[in-house]
């Protein structure tokens, strides 16, 4: 693993306007990225997560600080939302291949073929989103998020609507697909064991004003399969997210 | 195995079924003007519509009036279409035109169209002019509504999605806004046709000297009912047909939202 940020925020501050005075969603946040790492932030509800990969997405300027992407100027981004956000006059195959229709590459319609077949969809190319289950809908959406191949992959609570049977099977997907594909990703999350079984760093925000609160290596070794979160050290690393949630 | 041949055979008798009633209403009809020993100008008998119908469709009569109607509504449809929509998708866009304009919108629907027809006939001649104003203003309303509904109707994560791909004005506009507000547009298109026909008979009921509005004024004039008849059957069809096209397109634009057709 490459150890040159691909990704440095400093002193990330985001103020919403409102009735008194404004409000302040994320205080001063600092934290680096760096290359094909995975990142997963924690943190309660309204604490700024959603805010701050609105930001990295670069679909508002925030109200101070910085955000720089090393030497990409414009990196490329894929973009998970926490509710699967296909368009639904868009088939499964028509949702995939927006990013590259934005684009404008040739071969669009043959990579959103390996994809599908990548998140195992094969068969539901020509289904229309209605029809699919929360799981494969997500499934959908992350392959979208990957074809164009993106720089950095912003995933916001993805698995948050689905069961946790159907949540444990697309995280082996998802560090498979992460591993086979060599990204940098930064995914919220709400669950201790889903940052501990993806992340190779935690970060924690305070309620709100959201600010690092924890900074945690996960040097878990890998793949992690379903035991891992009956060894000692996932436990002791659970017990420090847990406290800095609190 | 029975019951579902039997249901199959009831499901394709059902467009007889309908054939069926139309049929029996004009018989019943042809039996209530005989027996009631109505004059033809209060009621016409069926057989005394057809024969006018085949007497105004020989002379070619019939199919001029039709034809400057269906060339008014089409007109008046287009253009109240196109100003209503390109207007609509900027108040949606902003609030500040919407403050500007919603005084006029407001007031224009609480002034009855038939009220100011006149007005319009006199400004702008008993052409076809003053009827396609009529027809575009009638059919504008509805439109606007609906699309600055639909535009505003456009999920925000979808914004964001677009936004997160760096999509240009252009491609969130076709990829995104037109698709989105493509139903309730559609619905406010469906509305705005079958306006369309009542804003152009009043028109021409107004002042015209061509078109089927004028067609059920003169046979009024001279109690030839059996042409108010003609002309009104005129007008269903075309405002049926128009519906249907209307309708079409939702279907064909729309399947993916069309749950299975229970009529198949
Ligand atoms: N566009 C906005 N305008 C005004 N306030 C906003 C906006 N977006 C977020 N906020 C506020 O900022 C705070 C943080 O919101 P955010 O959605 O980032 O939280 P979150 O950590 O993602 O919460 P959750 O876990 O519930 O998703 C909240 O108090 C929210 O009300
Ligand atoms: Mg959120």
């Amino acid at each position: 693993m490459s150890t040159d940020p691909i990704l440095t925020v400093s002193d990330l501050t985001v103020t919403f306007p409102d009735n008194n005075g404004g409000l302040r969603a994320l205080d001063e946040v600092s934290f680096e990225v760096r290359s094909q790492e995975f990142i997963c932030v924690l943190g309660p509800s309204g604490s700024g997560k959603t805010t701050l990969l609105r930001v990295l997405a670069g679909l508002f300027p925030p109200t101070a600080g910085e955000v720089n992407f090393g030497d990409h100027q414009q990196p490329r981004h894929g973009m998970v939302f926490q509710q699967s956000n296909l368009m639904p006059w868009r088939t499964v195959l028509e949702n995939i291949r927006l990013p590259l229709e934005l684009t404008g590459a040739a071969d669009a319609e043959s990579r959103a073929r390996a994809l599908i077949d990548q998140v195992g969809l094969t068969g539901f190319e020509n289904n229309w989103p209605r029809d699919l289950s929360g799981g494969m809908a997500q499934r959908v959406s992350i392959a979208r998020a990957l074809i164009h191949d993106p720089d950095l992959l912003l995933l916001d609570e993805p698995f948050g609507a689905l069961d946790a049977l159907t949540r444990e099977r697309m995280w082996m997907e998802l560090s498979r697909i992460w591993q086979a594909r060599q990204k940098t990703v930064v995914m919220v999350t709400h669950s201790i064991n889903e940052s501990l079984f993806l992340a190779d760093r935690v970060l924690v925000l305070s309620a709100r004003p959201g600010h690092i609160k924890l900074d945690l290596e996960v040097d878990l070794p890998r793949p992690r399969v379903d035991d891992i979160r009956y060894t000692p050290p996932f436990g002791q690393l659970a017990r420090k997210l847990k406290a800095a949630i609190e | 195995m029975t019951k579902p041949s039997l249901t199959k055979r009831i499901r394709s008798l059902r467009p007889w079924l309908g054939l069926a009633s139309l049929l029996a209403g004009l018989l019943l009809w042809q039996f209530a003007a005989q027996t009631g020993n109505l004059p033809s100008f209060i009621l016409p008998t069926p057989v005394d519509v057809w024969s006018r119908f085949v007497r105004a469709a020989a002379d070619g009569s019939l199919f001029l009036h039709m034809g400057v109607t269906l060339a008014e509504i089409l007109s008046g449809l287009l253009a109240g279409v196109a100003a209503a929509t390109c207007l609509g998708y900027l108040v949606a866009k902003s609030r500040l035109l919407e403050n500007l304009l919603a005084p006029y919108l407001v007031a224009s629907q609480a002034v009855p169209l038939v009220a100011i027809a006149p007005l319009l006939v006199i400004w702008f001649g008993p052409g076809m002019f003053s009827k396609i104003l009529i027809c575009a203003l009638i059919v504008f309303f509805p439109v606007l509504v609906n699309t600055v509904v639909g535009v505003r109707a456009v999920p925000p994560a979808l914004y964001d999605l677009m936004g997160s791909l760096r999509a240009t004005r252009t491609q969130i506009l076709f990829k995104l806004e037109v698709p989105a507000a493509l139903p309730i547009f559609l619905g406010g298109l469906r509305i705005g046709a079958t306006l369309s026909v009542i804003g152009a008979v009043v028109g021409e009921f107004v002042g015209a000297d061509q078109g089927l509005g004028f067609l059920i004024n003169v046979g009024r004039g001279q109690y030839d009912t059996s042409l108010v008849f003609v002309a009104i059957f005129a007008l269903v069809v075309m405002a049926l047909a128009l519906y249907g096209v209307v309708a079409w397109f939702e279907k064909r634009l729309l399947i993916w939202q069309n749950t299975v057709d229970s009529h198949l």
